[in-house]
């Protein structure tokens, strides 16, 4: 028990790491909240423009929605950071896993707020443009504040899956908390740094799962 | 334009890896049946917990789906792969991986099945029930035929997930597709290898996605 403790709970590597590991969740932190606005933003839009049945350019987002929605976030943060660099596009480690991160994100949202409106009844559409409100209008204030209250629990399902893939990131150098671990982890020859990020991560993530799981509680009883 | 060709649609490089990607394909699919079927039963079992009388019970099974669901799966491998060694325990990439995913899945099947057992009615049990029907019975005749309906959409999109989870070994140094790919990427100095293997990805889960889209219309209809 004690040798356990020595290996994953050492008190001296502990205070020893604590910086990096915090100079990691702030990485963490700043590369999620910047994949959410985005991805949440970006999903929306498409969302919104998918709903003007414009025939060419819905190919163009069904595509784009199955792709990202199909391909391991991994391989295109891969061909992004080692590929791209070959036809002269360098970009930082940060941002490949933002602009991957934040495209996929962005390719559920949209499923998951064209589902939204797709659920709206037609007659409200209808209703909506007969008094004049015009499609536009009809679009913002009509169909998407019910879009956007039916997408709740499952965005917020799909934003806490896609955030904790910030943890890709150590496959391409940045410095985020799994990183800043594993890095720690070989420095010290302890696995102390490793059971630091778990911890990190739980302390992030715990408080969202919660919440998540209120959520789908609350809709669950709305059905019945 | 040519050089992007050159750099990422090289049909040379490309069919010079293939039969690299081909094994690397293998054993994403060996890894996928083996963490996919374990998750499956494992999920049964947690929810089976989570809907429990026991208080214990429902609280462990709950915390259990809590925590895998907070944590990263590429930190949950890590942690197994890097840190049991230091407890004594050495473990090969492939078994890290499976109960790496196992114990993240199994979470997420677990919550699946739980949305789709409460999604019947409280009432149907209790008539099935009060005809005479036997919990077992109840269970198999009434409550599962419609749960599983309820449930297909979410159980193929996580099973897609799954196949993407997969992916992660390649941190790990496990020869699977992205690995692999990665591999001959390395010695090519071209990303072909890379976009091959994203297309053999699509293949395997285009169709899967397609699927996904169409029973979700079909239940929101």
């Amino acid at each position: 028990m004690d040798r356990f403790l020595q290996t994953f709970f050492n008190p001296v590597v502990m205070a020893q790491y604590t910086p990096d590991i915090i100079a990691g969740v702030w990485v963490t932190l700043q590369i999620a909240a910047a994949v959410i606005v985005a991805g949440i933003a970006g999903g929306l839009a498409l969302a919104c423009l998918r709903s003007y049945r414009i025939r060419a350019l819905n190919f163009f987002i069904i595509c784009y929605a199955d792709i990202f929605r199909a391909l391991p976030p991994l391989v295109v943060i891969l061909i992004l950071y080692f590929g791209f660099p070959s036809i002269g596009i360098q970009l930082s480690g940060p941002m490949v896993l933002f602009i991957v991160l934040a495209a996929t994100l962005a390719a559920f949202a949209e499923e998951i707020f064209w589902a939204g409106f797709s659920s709206v009844e037609k007659g409200q559409w209808e209703a909506g443009i007969a008094t004049g409100l015009g499609f536009t209008r009809t679009l913002a204030y009509v169909a998407l504040p019910q879009a956007v209250r039916l997408a709740i629990p499952p965005l917020v399902n799909r934003v806490l899956a896609i955030t904790k893939m910030t943890a890709l990131g150590s496959a391409i150098g940045v410095s985020e908390i799994l990183s800043s671990a594993t890095t720690a982890q070989s420095f010290s020859g302890s696995a102390t740094p490793l059971t630091m990020s778990v911890v990190a991560y739980l302390v992030i993530f715990l408080p969202m799962v919660v919440v998540a799981r209120w959520l789908e509680s609350r809709t669950a009883w709305k059905k019945r | 334009m040519d050089i992007f060709i050159d750099q990422f649609f090289n049909i040379e490089i490309m069919r010079k890896s293939l039969p690299l990607l081909f094994k690397g394909l293998w054993m994403t699919l060996q890894l996928c049946s083996a963490v996919i079927l374990l998750g499956l039963i494992g999920g049964l079992f947690v929810a089976l917990g989570n809907m429990s009388e026991r208080r214990w019970l429902r609280w462990i099974s709950i915390a259990y789906t809590d925590l895998f669901r907070a944590l990263p799966p590429l930190v949950l491998l890590i942690f197994i792969y890097a840190g049991l060694p230091f407890a004594g325990i050495n473990i090969s990439p492939f078994a890290a991986v499976v109960i790496a995913f196992l114990l993240n899945n199994s979470s997420y099947y677990a919550e699946v099945y739980r949305a789709g057992l409460i999604s019947v009615a409280k009432g149907q049990w209790e008539a099935a029930q009060s005809t005479g029907l036997s919990p077992a019975q109840t269970l198999i005749h009434v409550v599962l035929p419609q749960a599983v309906r309820n449930i297909l959409p979410d159980l193929l999109s996580n099973t897609v997930e799954v196949v993407k989870l997969t992916s992660l070994a390649s941190v790990i140094s496990l020869s699977e597709l992205l690995y692999n790919a990665g591999m001959a990427r390395s010695v090519t100095y071209n990303a072909s290898p890379l976009v091959l293997a994203a297309l053999f990805y699509l293949v395997l889960l285009w169709p899967l996605v397609r699927l996904v889209s169409h029973f979700q219309r079909r239940l929101a209809a």
